[in-house]
């Protein structure tokens, strides 16, 4: 066994851990990267945004060979080699993962595979995938070790055909019939990359709507497009049971007017993420984790160990890639001593499926329930030419205003590109913008950014392309 | 369950307010539009209003705190209280339910930083983030200014780095010359006994902007006497045939007409200059200012459109505002906008005076007390006539001497000769 030193330890490698251990490198310190995936990305990169991504792209295009017969242009129907498929998400990860590996050699970053635990608070045991172990001894040291897909003990069944997100991604085959059991962003898009490969996709969510943190009014037009895709959606609705029999995954499921029992080639489990708190030793040293699982941190991203910070899906809600990196280079400042803190008022938030859902800073139904006086303003798609010209006029854009500075507190879209979209709503929100900086800033046309301008417009009445009668 | 107030916006770029006063306490049963409170601004003194009736379960402030638009002020008892009325104008309402999130202490953490939770959201509990953006709020952190105490001069009130480079400026300035940075006063108890009094924001405010005057105008005052022998001679018979009930025409009426006729003979005077645009800004309206010594601190109450009114109308609106300054119930609305500023003194006493100009006007009028004083007349003889001392002070980037000699020529002959006054005002 090898002992050690490094000045700055990142213990994981995700969208939070190899940031941190680039930037504090490029501020000139000796950093140690350690990571038990094989190659740098974290979940994020191997399995999670990047490949479900890939595959989203092949389902829209699925789908839109088909829509296209509505506009005179007929396809026949897909053929589907699954294994190039999958051959082709790979090289999409693959290629992004050796491109980190890269960047990280070139900056003299030490990668060094293995599951970190800490002995103390100076020192990380390293176990590689031989199981051969390194003491690593450091002055400072950033977690990011990230979240896992949260299977309850009830659906731990030990049958492969009942899988979580990474089970999903692999693309073992697709199945006939599939259950996705949540109804989440994760299950959704899961979903709708299966039911475009032609699987009969069942969703069911306890919870009595989709997409439960995100506005109804965003949800609509999604969950509209998504009763035609998927065989059924059952809200209110709870799997009790899962049982294995050969010919397939019998579920058991309690709902208003559900079939009791129901047959499966597959399960997705997408009920949430865990972050990864415990199980690394954080008990020798004096970082508090809380009952979550969560690392305790400030606004620094500190732990109670002055030397020792986390970022990411560990250090708190809400677990998103681009979160983790923000704070990676708010750690990183932190531990030069810098004043710095995490901020950030305008967090985006994008589910993939088609259309897209995105939206940051305060929405609405969060200023309902805490009695805040909101003026909000929408935009429907249906008046947008560029929308009319995708054929999707089923989107909106909302802005979430303060009633007296008109500033925007928050903005929601629904509609495609809506991922996109959505980073003018960040700047706005995060800059402090007011509705007018959006109503009198040219937008190009016809793009579906329009709709933002449009929606500031209509602040001070009228929009260009929308009439609303005068009341009276 | 318990309903919060919190405090309202007061006014247009107000973001916090200081307790003055504290007129309930906690288990009080008020009125809607019962005075709960009066509240300091950089500008004013206002009066809180309840927006219900009902019974007061807890006092969140006490007095002397410094609240922020938004923040919960006090909460009503819900039980046999009426649902709050949502009053018009009302921004911020109640809120029905606040879920305090608990925040988690570290068990062991031995040291003060593990604060927050980083899950902590900034849009909580109805909390509104102060509007600046990323850069600027980077900046302020570094600089060491605290951005919730600035207004922000950008639309919606956002805090630009301008703001907050000014603020840094003025901060290290310590608010005296040139930018000079004051280095901290000795302890004085160690050659006496002493009293320490804190400013309220009202005097900060007026010691702030006195500085920022007297930083960034290059001051000259004119003196000059007026022979007001034969003009207060006929105030006072006006005066006393005037019955009881009319408004008392004062010096300051007569003289707030004759500076506007001054004013428009000479433009300049009535204007603003912007030295980053390198240009004067020429007002096409006559608000005049008033300084008024009032036992919290000085203001300057601003009476409109001077130039349509006569010194009836002038005399009655004097009367009425400077009631409402020693009062403390000046509006912010009730200061803002005049173009040149009056400041009389004679009541007082003195020969003559340096004013400071009151930025971003030009010039200020000083008035001491008027004084017989032997003048020799055409005629070769001595008489007795009364003499008001002029002292007026301007920014002279914008007037030179000769103007304001002129100037001061042109309104002191307006007193000597009363048909001037009747003629061109």
């Amino acid at each position: 066994m090898t002992t050690t030193h490094t000045e700055l330890v990142v213990l994981g490698g995700g969208p939070g851990g190899y940031p941190a251990a680039f930037d504090a490198a490029d501020h000139g310190m000796q950093v140690t990267l350690v990571d038990n995936g094989n190659g740098p990305g974290g979940v994020c990169l191997h399995r999670g945004c990047i490949p479900s991504k890939a595959l989203l792209h092949v389902a829209k295009l699925i789908n839109e060979s088909r829509e296209a017969a509505e506009w005179g242009l007929k396809f026949g129907e897909p053929q589907i080699d699954l294994d190039q498929l999958r051959e082709f998400k790979n090289s999409v990860v693959n290629k992004l993962v050796t491109g980190i590996g890269q960047l990280g050699k070139a900056r003299g970053v030490n990668a060094l595979q293995g599951t970190g635990k800490f002995l103390d608070s100076h020192t990380l045991e390293v176990t590689n995938p031989l199981g051969q172990i390194v003491h690593l001894t450091f002055d400072k040291c950033i977690i990011a070790t990230g979240s896992t897909p949260a299977v309850p003990p009830v659906f731990q069944i030990n049958d492969p055909r009942v899988m979580d997100s990474t089970g999903a991604l692999e693309l073992a085959d697709i199945p006939g019939k599939l259950l996705v059991v949540g109804g989440g962003y994760i299950g959704l898009e899961m979903g709708t990359v299966y039911a475009a490969l032609g699987s009969k996709v069942t969703v069911v969510e306890f919870l009595p709507n989709l997409l439960a943190a995100a506005d109804r009014d965003l949800v609509k037009p999604l969950q509209k497009r998504l009763e035609k895709q998927f065989a059924a959606i059952h809200l209110n609705t709870k799997v009790e049971a899962l049982t294995a029999t050969d010919a397939g995954i019998e579920a058991t499921l309690s709902g208003e007017g559900v079939e009791p029992k129901q047959l499966f080639d597959r399960v997705l489990i997408s009920i949430g993420r865990r972050p990864n708190g415990k199980g690394c030793g954080l008990e020798n040293t004096k970082v508090v984790v809380n009952d979550k699982g969560f690392i305790e941190v400030d606004a620094q991203r500190r732990t109670a160990e002055p030397h020792i910070f986390a970022i990411g899906d560990v250090a708190g809600e809400p677990m998103l890639a681009h979160k983790a990196t923000r704070e990676a280079k708010v750690a990183v400042e932190g531990l030069l001593g810098k004043s710095v803190e995490f901020d950030n008022i305008a967090i985006p938030a994008v589910v993939f499926t088609d259309p897209e859902i995105a939206w940051c800073g305060l929405q609405e139904p969060e200023a309902k329930a805490a009695g805040r006086e909101v003026k909000v303003v929408k935009f429907p798609w249906a008046a947008s030419g560029r929308a009319t010209t995708l054929g999707r006029n089923e989107g909106l854009t909302k802005l979430i205003l303060d009633p007296t500075t008109e500033r925007v507190l928050g903005v929601a879209i629904v509609g495609v590109n809506a991922g996109e979209l959505i980073a003018e709503g960040v700047i706005a929100v995060e800059t402090a913008a007011v509705a007018r900086d959006l109503a009198e800033s040219i937008h190009a046309h016809p793009t579906l950014s329009e709709t933002m301008m449009e929606a500031g417009e209509a602040v001070y009445g009228q929009a260009t392309h929308s009439y609303r009668p005068k009341r009276g | 369950m318990a309903t919060e107030f919190k405090l309202p916006l007061l006014a247009e770029g107000i973001s916090s307010a200081d307790v003055a006063e504290l007129h309930v306490a906690a288990g009080d049963t008020v009125e809607e539009g019962q005075i709960l409170m009066e509240l300091e601004t950089d500008k004013a003194v206002m009066e809180l209003p309840s927006p219900q009736a009902g019974k007061i379960s807890s006092l969140l402030v006490k007095k002397g705190d410094t609240v922020q638009v938004g923040q919960a002020i006090l909460s009503f008892d819900a039980a046999g209280a009426p649902a709050p009325a949502a009053t018009n104008g009302e921004t911020v309402k109640a809120a029905a339910a606040p879920v305090a999130e608990a925040a988690p202490v570290p068990a062991a953490a031995s040291r003060a930083t593990a604060a927050p939770p980083a899950s902590t959201n900034p849009w909580a509990d109805g909390k509104t983030p102060i509007a600046a953006g990323p850069a600027t709020r980077r900046m302020a952190r570094e600089l060491g200014v605290e951005l919730a105490k600035l207004t922000g001069s950008g639309s919606g009130g956002r805090i630009t780095s301008e703001d907050v480079a000014r603020a840094y400026a003025a901060k290290n300035s310590g608010g005296s010359g040139g930018g000079i940075a004051v280095s901290p006063l000795p302890d004085f108890s160690q050659f006496g006994p002493v009293e320490k009094q804190a400013y309220t924001r009202l005097q900060k405010t007026v010691a702030n902007n006195l500085s920022l005057a007297w930083q960034i105008i290059p001051h000259v005052t004119q003196h000059d006497l007026a022979d007001i022998t034969d003009i207060e001679a006929a105030r006072k018979r006006f005066v006393e045939n005037a019955g009881k009930n009319a408004p008392k025409v004062t010096m300051t009426a007569i003289t707030m007409k004759a500076v506007v006729a001054c004013l428009q003979q000479f433009p300049h005077f009535n204007s603003s200059y912007d030295p980053h645009k390198s240009e004067l800004i020429l007002k096409k309206f006559y608000h005049i200012g008033v300084a008024v010594d009032t036992p919290t601190g000085l203001v300057v109450p601003v009476i409109r459109d001077v130039d349509q009114k006569s010194v009836v109308q002038l005399a009655n609106e004097l009367t009425t505002i400077a009631g409402k300054a020693r009062d403390g119930k000046l509006s912010i609305d009730d200061m803002r906008g005049g173009t040149f500023t009056i400041t009389n003194l004679g009541g007082i006493g003195g020969t003559a005076f340096t004013p400071i100009v009151n930025y971003p006007e030009v010039a200020i009028l000083g008035m001491s007390r008027s004084q017989k004083q032997l003048q020799l007349s055409k005629a070769g003889d001595l008489e007795e006539r009364l003499m008001l001392p002029f002292s007026m002070s301007y920014d002279h980037r914008v007037i030179n001497g000769a103007d304001a000699a002129r100037f001061l020529v042109r309104l002191a002959s307006m007193f000597t000769d009363p048909f001037r006054l009747l003629v061109e005002c």
